[in-house]
C-alpha cells in the first residue's frame, strides 16, 4: 500500500455534505470513472465484450444505466463513462481495457471530474437556475451533457424530479460547488 | 388629509395601511397600489421633470409603458433610478425621489430650459456646440449632461443578488388578460406544459381595470378564478411580476421576474430578481393594447393622462388624479372612463369627442367635434380650453384629462425577428405581420381583438391551434359571456396648429420638432427617430411612436403604413444590467481551476496568477523577501544549482489511442511519430493550415496504439478541439479515439542537477531510472511512494536534468508534499511561473509569446523539423515563398551591450544608425527577463535573418516608453547550448 494520501475534489480528506432547505448537495468520492471508446469497426465485438464486462448493455443517447458493478452513461458518439466503486476498481482503466481488449480505448478519469449528488424536494428548481438541461421533464435514466456555472457537466437523472448527479470538471469542482449551493439557497 | 382621491372599492386591501415616503414627504396606501395609484391617491400629481425642459410631470398611464413617473427607488446601494411609480409596487417603508430636479420637484431652477425652449428644439445640441471643436468633450458635454438627464446612481456596489435560470415548456403565454387566461385555461386543462407571463403582478390584465361582467361576474373575480384554478394545475406555471423580454432564437425568450421588488429587502440568499432564458416548442403572444394620446399645446400637465389609465386607477386602485375631469377622445372607448368615473363620484366635467357624430354614452355633457387646445397650471393641470364645432372658446376647470386617441397592440414582441407589423385601417394601428417569429402566433388585444369576448375567444382559438400543431387536441373550454362592443374610432392625432404639443413627453419632443426635422430633410423614420429621439429612452416610444410617424406622414403627404415603424428591439422593458450579470460577479465572474497543488502553494502563501481560468503560483515568497524578483531569481538559482519542483498540470494532456494514433500524430505534426518507439518522447510542433506555427508539446508514447500528447496551457482546449475536426471531418476512417486527460492526471515537473536522486526517494526502487536505463526523453509507467500508479517522463523545460511525474490527481496534494519532504536533503524549492518563465527564456524554448500565430517553424528556428518525406496540416502553405525568404525573421538571443542596462518585451530593433521607423524595422522582442545566472537581462525575439547575424549590434526601441539601448544579437540559448545538462 502505497504511503500518499488522497484528497476529494473539494481539498478534504472526506467528502463535503451540505444541506440549504430541502435540498442535499453531497460531493462523492468514492467512485472510480473511466471513459470507454469503441475502436473504429469493432462496434459487434465491442459490444459483446461491453455487456459481458458490465453485465449490461450500453446505454442508448441520452441514457445512463445501472449494471450490478458498473454503471454508465452515454458522453458522445461511440463513447461511455462507467464508474465503479474505486474500493474494487481504483485501476478501473487498466480492469475495463482487460475486459474489452482491442475493441476499445479507454482512459481513466477518476481524477478528471468531481461529483456532486442533489436530492431534495427543490433539486429540480435549483437545477432551473443552473443548467439550460431540461431538469424537470428529465426521467429516471437520462443523461446529459449540460453547461453549469460555464463549466462542461453531466447530469445524470437518478431517480426522476428527486436525485440527480452533476459531475463536472474537478479542477473547478469550487467554483461548481458554489454555484451549487448558491442556486439551492435561492429556491430554499 | 391623506388620501384625499381615494374613491370606493378597488383591488386593494384596505385592512392594511402601508407608510411610504415621496421626496421626503409620508404619505399612505394600502397593498395592492403602486407607488403612482398611492400618490394619486394622496392628491399628488406631480411626480418628476421632463428630461429637457424639466416641464413638471405626473403619470400619463397605469403600466410600463410610462413615459413620465420616473423616480428614484429606494435609499444608498440599493438606490435605483429610472424607475416608473406606474409599476413599483408598494411596500411599507418605501422610499422614492423624484429626479432631475433642482432643488425640488416643485421649484425646479432648470426649469429656465423650458422658458429658453424655442432653443431647446430638435438638432439644437448638433447645430450650437460645433466649435469650437475641443470644447465639445472638456465643456459642452459635461454641461449637457449634468442639466439633462434622468436620475442618479448610488455609486456604490448593487448589494443584491441576481439570479439566472432555464425554464422549458410547451406553450409559452405572453400576458394573462382576457386572451392570455383564456389560453392557458385551455393549454392547462389538456395537459400541456404551460407557463403564464405576465408583467403585473395581479394577473387579469384590463380584466382588473374594466367594470363589465364576465359571465356572472365582474372582470376581475372571473380573473381570480381563473387563476386560481391554474395555479392547481401541476403543467401550469404561473409566473406574475415576470416580463417576456424578448423573443430570441429557436423559440427562446427572455423574461425578467422581479422576485423581490415588492418587499422592503430580499431575504437572505434569496435573488431580488431572475432572468429567465424559456425555451418554448410555441408562444401565444397576448400582449394587449396601449392607449396612445392626442397632442395638443401644453399636453403634458400632471393630471393629463389616458383615458384607460384614469379609469384603472378608478376602478382597481379606486384612485382618481382629481375630483373634477373630463375627457377627451377620438373613440367610443373613451367614454367609458366618463361613464366608470361618474359611478366612482367624480365629476366628470365634458367628454370632448373629435367627432362632430360622436354618441352619447356617459351621463356628462358631450362637446362633439370638439377639441382640447390647451392647458393651464403650473404644477398641476388647472383648465383646458376647449374649441368648440363653431370656433369658439371656452375654458373649462378641471384638475385631470383622460385623452384616448385610440390603442395600439402590442405588437414589439412579434417583430424581433425583424417581421414588420401591418397596418389595420378600421383600427388605424398597426397589428401583428404576417411574418412572426417561429412558433409564435399572436391573440387578443395584440392582435387587434379588442372586445373582451372577441380576447377571450382569440386566446382560447389560439392555444387550441398551437397545441394541434404540437399533435396535442385540447378542447375549447367554456367562455363567459363578456361585452362585445366593436372598436368605434376615427383617426385623429394631434390639434391643427399646435406646436408645443408633447408626442414623446419622456423626451420631449413635440410636433414642432418632428416638423422641424421633416423641413431639414429627414424622411425617413429611422432618421426621425435619432435626430428627434423620438422613442429613445425607458419607455422606448410605447405611447409616443404613431404621434411621431402620424406627423410625419402628413408633413410627406403619405400614410402612416408608407411612412413605416422603426424597429422593435429587446428588451420590451429595461432591465437591470445586473440581471444580465446574474451570479457572474466579482469573485464569481468566472469559474477557477485550481491545481492539485492549491491547497498545498495557498498554505506557503504563494502568489496566485490567473492563466485563462487557472489559477497558478506565480512565485512562493519566502519570509525576508520583499521583491518578486527576490523570490524568483532564488527559484531559479536554486533549481539549477540542485532541485526545483513545479506544478505543470495545466499543460493539456490528450489521450490518443486507437491503431491509426501514430499516423493521426504524423498528420497534425509536422514532425514524424509513426517511428517514435515505445517509452520515448519526442517534440512535437504543430501548424494550422496556413503554415503558421500554433501550438506544441511533447507526445509520448506509450504503447503502439496509446499516445499522451501535451498542449501549453492556453491551447488545450482550441488544440483538442482541431484534433477533434480532423478525426471527425478530414479524417472519419482512421481508427482513432481522442479525450482530454488534462485534470486526470496531477503532474509536476522535478528539474536540476539533483533531479533523479530526489525521484529516486519517491520512485519504487523497482524502477530503474538511472540515465542509462531511462535517458533524455524517455517515458514510461512506474509506481512511487509504494506502490502508486504513475507516468514518468524525461522531459526539460528549463534545460535542466528534468522529469515530469504523473499521479491520478486525487494523490497530487500528497505528492506535492512527498516531493518537498523528500527535497529537503537537497534543499529543493518549489518554482512558480515566473521562475519557469525566465529558465525556457535562458534556454531558449519557444513558448506563447513566439507562438503568437504570426510565425512559422522556419521563423522559430524549426524550419528543418517540418518533415517533407510525409504530408501534415499546414505542410504546403508553410512553403509558400513569402515565408521562406532569405531575410525570413529568425529566433535569435539578445543581450545588453552594457550589461547594467534593461530592455522590454515589445521592443522593436533597428539597425544602428537607421531612423526608429517602421520601415527600417528588423523585428521584435517577444520574451525578455533578468537572468539571475548571467547576473543581466536576456531577450528573444524574431530578427530578420538573425541566425546568420550573431554578434551584431543593433537598438532595442521602445517608442511607448521612449526607450532604446543597444543589444547584441546571439544564439538563443543562453545557458547549456549543447544540452549536456537535459543528457546527464
Amino acid at each position: 500500500m502505497h504511503s500518499l494520501a488522497s484528497i476529494t475534489p473539494l481539498g478534504h480528506a472526506e467528502p463535503r455534505v451540505v444541506t440549504l432547505g430541502s435540498v442535499r448537495i453531497a460531493e462523492v468520492a468514492d467512485r472510480a470513472l473511466a471513459s470507454v471508446t469503441c475502436r473504429f469497426g469493432r462496434e459487434k465485438p465491442f459490444r459483446a465484450a461491453a455487456r459481458t464486462l458490465f453485465g449490461t448493455a450500453l446505454p442508448e443517447p441520452g441514457k445512463s444505466v445501472a449494471g450490478p458493478v458498473y454503471s454508465l452513461f452515454w458522453t458522445g458518439p461511440d463513447q461511455w463513462f462507467a464508474e465503479a466503486p474505486e474500493a474494487s476498481h481504483e485501476d478501473i482503466a487498466r480492469i475495463i481495457k482487460e475486459g474489452l481488449g482491442d475493441n476499445a480505448s479507454v482512459t481513466e478519469q477518476s481524477g478528471g471530474w468531481a461529483r456532486f449528488d442533489l436530492s431534495g424536494a427543490g433539486v429540480v428548481d435549483m437545477l432551473e437556475r443552473l443548467a439550460p438541461a431540461p431538469s424537470r421533464r428529465m426521467q429516471t435514466g437520462d443523461a446529459t451533457r449540460t453547461a453549469i456555472e460555464h463549466l462542461g457537466c453531466f447530469l445524470i437523472c437518478r431517480t426522476a424530479g428527486e436525485r440527480f448527479s452533476v459531475i463536472g470538471p474537478r479542477s473547478s469542482a469550487a467554483s461548481l460547488h458554489h454555484a451549487l449551493c448558491a442556486a439551492a439557497a435561492s429556491v430554499a | 388629509m391623506s388620501q384625499i382621491n381615494r374613491l370606493s372599492g378597488g383591488l386593494i386591501d384596505r385592512t392594511q395601511t402601508l407608510d411610504f415616503r415621496f421626496d421626503g414627504k409620508s404619505y399612505q396606501g394600502h397593498p395592492g397600489d403602486t407607488l403612482a395609484s398611492a400618490l394619486l391617491a394622496n392628491g399628488v400629481r406631480l411626480m418628476g421633470r421632463s428630461f429637457k425642459y424639466h416641464r413638471p410631470r405626473g403619470p400619463i398611464s397605469s403600466g410600463s409603458e410610462e413615459p413620465n413617473a420616473i423616480v428614484e427607488l429606494r435609499t444608498g446601494a440599493r438606490q435605483e433610478p429610472n424607475t416608473r411609480a406606474t409599476t413599483a409596487e408598494l411596500f411599507e417603508g418605501l422610499e422614492a425621489k423624484s429626479q432631475n430636479r433642482w432643488p425640488s420637484l416643485a421649484f425646479d431652477a432648470m426649469g429656465i430650459n423650458d422658458r429658453l425652449s424655442p432653443f431647446f428644439a430638435a438638432g439644437f445640441y448638433y447645430k450650437t456646440f460645433m466649435w469650437p471643436k475641443a470644447f465639445w468633450e472638456k465643456l459642452y458635454e459635461p454641461l449637457i449632461r449634468r442639466a439633462a438627464g434622468l436620475g442618479s446612481l448610488s455609486k456604490e456596489a448593487d448589494p443584491d443578488i441576481y439570479d439566472k435560470g432555464f425554464l422549458h415548456c410547451d406553450l409559452l403565454i405572453i400576458g394573462a388578460g382576457p386572451a392570455g387566461l383564456a389560453a392557458a385555461l385551455t393549454a392547462g386543462r389538456a395537459g400541456a406544459d404551460v407557463i403564464l407571463a405576465d408583467e403585473d403582478f395581479l394577473m387579469g390584465g384590463r380584466l382588473n381595470a374594466e367594470t363589465f361582467a364576465l359571465g356572472d361576474d365582474g372582470g376581475a373575480q372571473w380573473a381570480a378564478a381563473t387563476v386560481a384554478e391554474l395555479a392547481s394545475l401541476p403543467n401550469v406555471r404561473l409566473m406574475p411580476r415576470t416580463t417576456v423580454l424578448g423573443a430570441f432564437d429557436h423559440g427562446i425568450y427572455g423574461a425578467l421576474e422581479r422576485n423581490a421588488d415588492h418587499i422592503a429587502l430580499p431575504a437572505a440568499g434569496k435573488p431580488r430578481q431572475t432572468l429567465w432564458r424559456i425555451y418554448t416548442r410555441r408562444s401565444l403572444l397576448c400582449a394587449g393594447a396601449t392607449e396612445r394620446p392626442i397632442a395638443f399645446d401644453n399636453n403634458d400637465r400632471p393630471g393629463i393622462m389616458l383615458a384607460g389609465a384614469m379609469r384603472a386607477y378608478a376602478n382597481r386602485w379606486a384612485a382618481t388624479p382629481d375630483r373634477k375631469v373630463a375627457i377627451f377622445t377620438n373613440n367610443d372607448d373613451g367614454h367609458r372612463t366618463a361613464i366608470d368615473l361618474i359611478a366612482g363620484g367624480v365629476s366628470v366635467a365634458a367628454v370632448i369627442d373629435t367627432r362632430p357624430d360622436a354618441p352619447r354614452l356617459a351621463d356628462c355633457e358631450l362637446l362633439a367635434g370638439a377639441h382640447v387646445v390647451d392647458s393651464k397650471g403650473r404644477l398641476g393641470l388647472r383648465f383646458v380650453t376647449v374649441r368648440l364645432t363653431d370656433g369658439s372658446s371656452r375654458p373649462m376647470e378641471v384638475g385631470a384629462l383622460g385623452v384616448s386617441g385610440g390603442w395600439n397592440p402590442n405588437v414589439h414582441l412579434t417583430c424581433h425577428h425583424r417581421g414588420r407589423p401591418a397596418w389595420d385601417g378600421a383600427l388605424a394601428a398597426f397589428v401583428p405581420g404576417a411574418e412572426l417569429p417561429r412558433g409564435m402566433s399572436v391573440a387578443g388585444a395584440a392582435k387587434g381583438a379588442f372586445s373582451t369576448a372577441a380576447a377571450l375567444a382569440s386566446g382560447a382559438a389560439g392555444a387550441v391551434a398551437a397545441l394541434a400543431d404540437l399533435g396535442v387536441k385540447a378542447r375549447a373550454v367554456k367562455l363567459p359571456e363578456a361585452e362585445d362592443v366593436p372598436v368605434n374610432l376615427t383617426p385623429f392625432w394631434y390639434v391643427k396648429g399646435a406646436s408645443r404639443a408633447w408626442i414623446d413627453p419622456q423626451n420631449d419632443v413635440t410636433v414642432k420638432d418632428v416638423k422641424l426635422a421633416h423641413q431639414e430633410g429627414y424622411r425617413s423614420v429611422e432618421h426621425l427617430k435619432r435626430y428627434t429621439t423620438l422613442g429613445m429612452a425607458t419607455d422606448q416610444g410605447k405611447t409616443a411612436n404613431i404621434g411621431g410617424l402620424a406627423v410625419m406622414a402628413e408633413m410627406t403627404g403619405k400614410s402612416i403604413p408608407e411612412t413605416g415603424t422603426t424597429i422593435y428591439r429587446p428588451p420590451y422593458s429595461p432591465v437591470p444590467i445586473a440581471a444580465f450579470a446574474g451570479r457572474s460577479a466579482g469573485k464569481d465572474f468566472r469559474p477557477t481551476r485550481l491545481t492539485p497543488s492549491h491547497k498545498w502553494a495557498a498554505e506557503q502563501g504563494a502568489v496566485f496568477v490567473e492563466v485563462g481560468m487557472w489559477l497558478r503560483a506565480q512565485w512562493f515568497p519566502r519570509p525576508g523577501e520583499t521583491h518578486w524578483r527576490q523570490s524568483v531569481d532564488r527559484e531559479v538559482l536554486a533549481t539549477r544549482k540542485s532541485v526545483g519542483i513545479c506544478d505543470v498540470t495545466t499543460l493539456g494532456k490528450i489521450d490518443v489511442q486507437g491503431t491509426d494514433a501514430a499516423e493521426f500524430l504524423n498528420r497534425v505534426y509536422v514532425n514524424a511519430f509513426a517511428k517514435l518507439a515505445v517509452g520515448k518522447v519526442r517534440y512535437g510542433l504543430m501548424l494550422r493550415e496556413d503554415g503558421m506555427a500554433t501550438d506544441d508539446g511533447t507526445p509520448a508514447r506509450l504503447a503502439d496504439d496509446h499516445f499522451v500528447m501535451t498542449t501549453t496551457t492556453a491551447n488545450a482546449v482550441s488544440v483538442y478541439r482541431h484534433l477533434e475536426f480532423c478525426r471527425q471531418c478530414l479524417w472519419p476512417d482512421m481508427d482513432v479515439q481522442l479525450i482530454s486527460t488534462t485534470e486526470a492526471w496531477a503532474q509536476y515537473s522535478v528539474a536540476g542537477p539533483n533531479a533523479r536522486k530526489l525521484l529516486q526517494k519517491i520512485v519504487d526502487a523497482e524502477h530503474d531510472i538511472s540515465n542509462e536505463a531511462f535517458p533524455y526523453m524517455a517515458c514510461g509507467e512506474v509506481t512511487v511512494c509504494g506502490g502508486l500508479r504513475a507516468r514518468l517522463f524525461r522531459i526539460s523545460f528549463s534545460g535542466e536534468l528534468a522529469y515530469e511525474i504523473a499521479v491520478p490527481t486525487r494523490y497530487g496534494d500528497g505528492l506535492i508534499r512527498a516531493l518537498v519532504e523528500a527535497g529537503q536533503e537537497f534543499d529543493a524549492v518549489v518554482y512558480g511561473t515566473e521562475a519557469l518563465g525566465v529558465m525556457r527564456i535562458e534556454k531558449g524554448h519557444a513558448a506563447g509569446n513566439e507562438l503568437n500565430g504570426t510565425t512559422t517553424a522556419l521563423n522559430l528556428g524549426m524550419g528543418k523539423m517540418v518533415s517533407k518525406k510525409k504530408d501534415c496540416i499546414g505542410n504546403t502553405l508553410s512553403e509558400r515563398e513569402g515565408l521562406n525568404r532569405d531575410d525570413a525573421l529568425n529566433l535569435v538571443g539578445f543581450r545588453p551591450v552594457h550589461r547594467n542596462e534593461v530592455f522590454a518585451a515589445g521592443s522593436h530593433l533597428i539597425n544602428t544608425g537607421d531612423e526608429a521607423n517602421a520601415a527600417n524595422d528588423q523585428g521584435y522582442l517577444t520574451s525578455v527577463a533578468f537572468s539571475p545566472n548571467l547576473g543581466h537581462t536576456i531577450g528573444l525575439g524574431f530578427l530578420k535573418n538573425g541566425a546568420a547575424r550573431l554578434g551584431e549590434v543593433m537598438r532595442a526601441v521602445n517608442p511607448v516608453q521612449d526607450a532604446e539601448i543597444s543589444v547584441e544579437v546571439v544564439s538563443p540559448h543562453f545557458i547549456d547550448p549543447e544540452g549536456e545538462r537535459l543528457r546527464a
